[in-house]
């Protein structure tokens, strides 16, 4: 019987080590273990065994049978992995193969720096508004302190529909909408659209865009104006940025500034960029007229406030170094998706 | 404006500073530098030489071998030059030195030439005798220069003399932008008291003292202004015994700096006083004025006049014209006449320095196409104190350059003028609006500069009548702020109440659109709001349409920017011809932007500014790709209802049978389609285009960012699919409705997976196959649940006309 059982289970090894096939190790598996197999044959013929030899012969059985699948557990591991192996071996790509895309389309580089703007004053607590593109000669001239006859009607090239309307040359009309709501304080920014009569060339457009802030509230200084537009200049064009006030003129604004950053492109050592001077002209401010205030209904022994104006257009073309606004308009495929 | 530093010096003898030092302290106190350039740049090494001998070259004819003295040492210098002769002083650039330009006065290399010695035709020469153009100059400013050839100083500047030096080009110019309000600036002693300030060193004006002849000038001429509020000062004298001539060299000089080419004496000292006191002068032969009477009065319409241009021009009554007795003379403010010209014959001089009203002369100098320096200054309105004092000052320069003698006395003809300007000084005001603690002390410190009184008594101070600009305390704050320095203010934020920062809904909505459209594949485009008036007929819009109602520009840059655009079609089409003639392939944009829909004409109050999202491609893709952008853009502003499509739009500029208004919750708010093929013809599109427009304003009305979880289905779903001949005219969206109107509340979903026309189906027809999904919420359907509601939906189609194949 033992000697059978030997035979049994070196012979069930033996084909198991020349199997080359998981469906082979499955005939193994039910030649010798099966309901049919030999080993539960031998079992089967225990009956022919002498009841005191049959636990032994019982446990020969047994460790017989755990052998078997053991070995054939391994083999069969063994196998699968090799499969598998040949398999992940055959499907191999070329993953320098172009990738397949969704064509994502791009944002207007106007638009990315505006979502830049907006995003820098909405963190310092500012509500994005808009004010009409057609507007009165009221909003845009005479209540930001430019009375008939000014001359400074003349400088800025209006677009006229009539006596009484015009395409807005300044988005600085916003201001004054939003004064005369008489909610205060006051911090905005207002984008949009602006229009003056330059011929399309590589540095004028008849229509552009500006970006207006207004702050209002009690105490507000030119101290304030500088630090809020420091900051500004330091989150748009970086950390190291330098910012230089100097005084200029605005109608609406009284001390009124222009204000430089350090050369993002030097770091204000002087290159072509900027001229050699190591500074680029970025943005007008002052702080409000006490005229601008009083016209729209507020009180300027109460409140004081400052406003500032920022040439969307120019911190596209400077940010991204496009050297021709006309390429802003044209709306070529090829300009647009490099942003 | 442009100004010689050394004038600057002149009324600031203590300046002392570099160039750049002085424009960058300008620019700081408000007087901004634009530019400046040194007149000595690439002059080096030259000095006055006399030439003591000449011979001619043993070997050319042209050229010539001088012994040039210059001062400690005699030098050979050969020249070709034509016009030098013994005894001649010339400027001589020495061997390793440099000159602006060449004898050509061609463009002036960035580096100069350098000079060296070297042999002509075998001569030694050690040097080079210059003109004028290659010390980078010309003629203009220099008259007294030679047409060809050397420069020749005059006989007394001394031999071995730093040559740059005694031409007067040791000296920078500056070029300022003076901003509008500060007319007192458009002088040089209006920068000179600027720099004065700035530098904290004393400012020293020209002190004007007038020696008169003994005569009177009411015995000469007289005045009358009949519009005084076109004239509010007429200010004349008279100088005799005329003798023209050139005018001293550091007047032309200064003047030369200044841009302005040196004539003679008179002309120079009329340009000379306009520059130093920023008041225009005229200057009229008083022999040619009849009457010897002047009248300041309006022109008649129609009247023509030469002015000494010799130019013809149209006047009317709203230009102020200077007349004598018999005939108009010059037009105020603007030109002069050519029957009143100042010639070299000239013995009388009148002298006029008036004050005109700015608006007036800007408006006139406009319409007659006619803008002068003395326009441009009287535009800006100046201060009628001025007048007198330049008057003063040019019949102190005719004396003193012995140009003429001075009538005694002035003419004066003078409107009351305007009151003091008195300011409250309120200095805690002051600092409270710059955020600044400035003394009471520094701020006296700072007015005294600028020339600002002070009345203790009524605590205000008074601005000088030349700073018009000066009228409240903001305007004090902004003078105290200058000069305390815009850099020393400190730099905070602002305190207060805190408020919440966010865009608008609309801006909100208008940004998810465009995060939504570009993942679908669209580059942000942007067209001007303006165009032409035949956009219409190229989009085919009929001549009724009230698309043609647009609000029309009364002054456009020309017929193409002319009209607001009531329709966004035209920039988007033009964008994408732009595109398909460069040959890009699959291109897709779009643009947010605003149309204007005017309420009625004339224009009475604002037009209906409407945002528009314009979609528009050409490529891969086609109508339902369209569609399926504005559907993703719907999802993802929470717009969950049906959208739906009717066909037949009624546009125009649109395939007539590839286009449907989009209607949402039974309103439209778009409509999108094909191209129609002559529109794609009009812009010079080659292939089939596609478009969608999105009216924005009726999109924020529907739109929402309220989120509501209706959870997840945990009962199976089951589906049925259905295949139909369907009438041609019928279109899937009346089967649709029909699926949902009969589904009931078990339907959940339905798709079209098949659709075909052709040969296996009878004529007129199409079949088309869905499958229809049906759920509930909170059981395992049942078969006859399902068998139920089908059973509805095939009656119904069944109801269309519809044959349903099994």
């Amino acid at each position: 019987m033992k000697e059978k059982l030997e035979q049994i289970k070196a012979e069930a090894l033996r084909q198991i080590q020349e199997s080359d096939a998981l469906d082979k190790l499955n005939e193994i598996r039910v030649n010798y273990l099966g309901k049919k197999g030999e080993l539960t044959a031998v079992l089967k013929s225990m009956k022919d065994v002498a009841a005191e030899d049959r636990p032994k012969i019982g446990q020969m059985v047994n460790d017989a049978r755990q052998e078997i699948e053991s070995v054939l557990e391994e083999a069969k591991n063994k196998m699968e992995n090799a499969v598998l192996e040949a398999r992940l071996k055959n499907e191999t790509i070329d993953v320098t193969l172009p990738a397949k895309k969704n064509n994502v389309g791009h944002r207007h580089p106007n638009t990315i720096a505006l979502e830049e703007v907006e995003r820098i004053f909405v963190g310092m607590g500012y509500e994005v508004v808009e004010g009409p593109e057609v507007e009165t000669d009221y909003y845009n001239f005479e209540a930001l302190n430019i009375p008939a006859d000014h001359p400074a009607k003349d400088e800025q090239d209006t677009f006229y529909i009539n006596g009484d309307f015009l395409l807005r040359t300044q988005t600085s009309g916003t201001q004054v909408h939003e004064m005369e709501k008489g909610k205060l304080p006051i911090r905005m920014i207002a984008p949009g659209r602006v229009f003056r009569s330059d011929e399309v060339d590589a540095t004028h457009s008849p229509s552009f865009h500006q970006v207006e802030g207004l702050v209002i509230d009690k105490h507000i200084t030119f101290a304030d104006l500088k630090g809020t537009l420091a900051e500004f200049a330091r989150e748009l064009f970086g950390e190291e940025t330098k910012v230089k006030f100097r005084p200029h003129h605005f109608n609406f604004t009284e001390p009124s500034a222009e204000m430089d950053v350090s050369c993002f492109k030097c770091g204000g050592k002087g290159c072509r960029f900027c001229k050699g001077s190591g500074w680029i002209e970025i943005l007008g401010c002052g702080m409000v007229h006490p005229n601008v205030l009083t016209m729209s209904g507020i009180d300027p022994e109460k409140y004081s406030g400052f406003a500032f104006g920022v040439g969307l257009e120019r911190i596209a073309l400077l940010k991204y170094e496009i050297d021709d606004m006309r390429l802003l308009y044209e709306n070529d495929i090829r300009f647009l998706k490099q942003f | 404006m442009n100004t010689a530093l050394s004038w600057i010096k002149a009324y600031v003898p203590e300046l002392e500073c570099t160039d750049q030092e002085y424009c960058d302290a300008m620019t700081l106190t408000g007087t901004k530098v634009e530019n400046y350039e040194r007149l000595d740049k690439n002059l080096e090494k030259i000095v006055v030489g006399q030439i003591e001998k000449i011979e001619k070259h043993p070997d050319a004819d042209k050229l010539i071998i001088c012994q040039v003295n210059i001062g400690n040492e005699v030098i050979q210098i050969v020249t070709g030059a034509p016009n030098v002769k013994e005894g001649d002083k010339v400027p001589v650039v020495l061997d390793g030195g440099k000159v602006a330009g060449g004898h050509d006065g061609g463009p002036l290399p960035e580096d100069g030439i350098k000079i060296k010695a070297g042999k002509l035709r075998g001569v030694p020469s050690n040097g080079m005798m210059c003109s004028i153009e290659e010390l980078g100059s010309d003629r203009n400013m220099y008259p007294d220069a030679p047409e060809f050839g050397i420069y020749i100083f005059p006989d007394d500047v001394q031999v071995g003399a730093d040559a740059v030096e005694v031409l007067g080009l040791r000296d920078t110019v500056f070029e300022y932008e003076i901003t509008s309000n500060r007319v007192d600036c458009y002088s040089v002693l209006g920068i000179a008291r600027e720099a004065a300030a700035t530098f904290r060193k004393p400012f020293i004006p020209p002190v004007v003292e007038v020696k008169e002849n003994g005569e009177n000038v009411n015995d000469y001429v007289s005045v009358e202004v009949q519009d005084t509020d076109l004239c509010t000062r007429y200010c004349a004298r008279v100088c005799t015994n005329i003798k023209i001539a050139p005018s001293p060299e550091w007047m032309q000089r200064r003047l030369a700096a200044s841009g302005i080419r040196p004539i003679n004496n008179l002309v120079d000292i009329t340009n000379y006083v306009m520059e130093e006191y920023g008041q225009p002068m005229h200057a009229f032969d008083l022999d040619t004025v009849a009457g010897h009477k002047i009248i300041v009065r309006r022109a008649k319409d129609g009247d023509e006049f030469q002015t000494l241009d010799e130019q013809v021009r149209k006047l009317d009554k709203d230009i102020l014209m200077i007349c004598d007795a018999e005939k108009e003379i010059g037009i105020a403010g603007i030109m002069g006449g050519e029957n009143s010209k100042i010639t070299d014959e000239v013995k009388t001089v009148l002298f006029e320095a008036a004050t005109f009203n700015g608006a007036n002369i800007r408006k006139s100098a406009k319409r007659l196409g006619l803008r002068t320096d003395a326009s441009g200054k009287f535009e800006k309105g100046l201060d009628p104190h001025n007048a007198e004092a330049a008057i003063n000052r040019a019949c102190q320069l005719i004396q003193e350059l012995g140009c003429g003698e001075v009538v005694g006395g002035m003419v004066d003809v003078c409107q009351p003028m305007k009151d003091e300007v008195r300011i409250k000084f309120e200095p805690d005001r002051i600092n409270d609006l710059l955020g600044t603690e400035v003394s009471v002390d520094d701020m006296m410190d700072i007015f005294k500069m600028l020339e600002i009184r002070y009345d203790e008594a009524a605590n205000e101070l008074i601005a000088p009548t030349y700073r018009q600009d000066l009228e409240c305390c903001a305007d004090i704050a902004e003078e105290v702020a200058r000069f305390f320095g815009y850099d020393k203010i400190p730099t905070t934020l602002p305190s207060g109440e805190a408020t919440a920062g966010k865009l608008s809904y609309k801006l909100r909505i208008e940004q998810k659109a465009r995060d939504i459209v570009e993942y679908c594949g669209f580059s942000q485009g942007m067209c001007y709001s303006f165009e032409s008036p035949k956009v219409f007929d190229k989009l085919l819009i009929p001549e009724d349409s009230p698309l043609r109602n647009a609000i029309v520009i009364a002054n456009p840059l020309g017929e193409d920017f002319s009209i607001m655009r009531t329709i966004p079609l035209n920039g988007m089409l033009t964008s994408l011809a732009t595109n398909y003639n460069r040959r890009n392939k699959d291109v897709r944009l779009y643009e947010l932007g605003n149309i204007y829909l005017p309420h009625q004409f004339p224009l009475t109050e604002l037009p209906d500014e409407r945002m528009q999202l314009t979609l528009g491609m050409y490529g891969d893709g086609d109508f339902y790709t369209m569609k399926g952008v504005v559907e993703e853009f719907f999802d993802s502003v929470g717009m969950k209802k049906k959208t739906t499509y009717a066909p037949e739009a009624g546009k125009s500029f649109l395939h007539p049978g590839r286009q449907a208004n989009i209607i949402y919750d039974g309103k439209v708010v778009g409509y999108l389609g094909e191209v129609h093929p002559i529109v794609c013809k009009n812009y010079d599109i080659g292939t089939r285009a596609y478009i969608a427009v999105l009216d924005m304003p009726l999109i924020v009305d529907q739109a929402t960012f309220d989120r509501k979880y209706e959870g997840v289905a945990k009962y199976p779903a089951v589906s049925r699919d259905i295949s139909m001949v369907v009438p041609k005219n019928i279109l899937a969206g009346q089967i649709e409705e029909m699926i949902e109107q009969r589904g009931g509340k078990l339907l959940e979903n339905y798709q079209l997976f098949d659709i075909y026309e052709g040969e296996q189906i009878k004529e007129g027809f199409k079949s088309m196959a869905y499958s229809i999904t049906f759920r509930a919420k909170d059981r395992t359907l049942e078969e006859n649940d399902v068998t139920g509601a089908m059973k509805k939906i095939l009656n119904g189609l069944e109801s269309m006309g519809i044959e349903l194949r099994q």
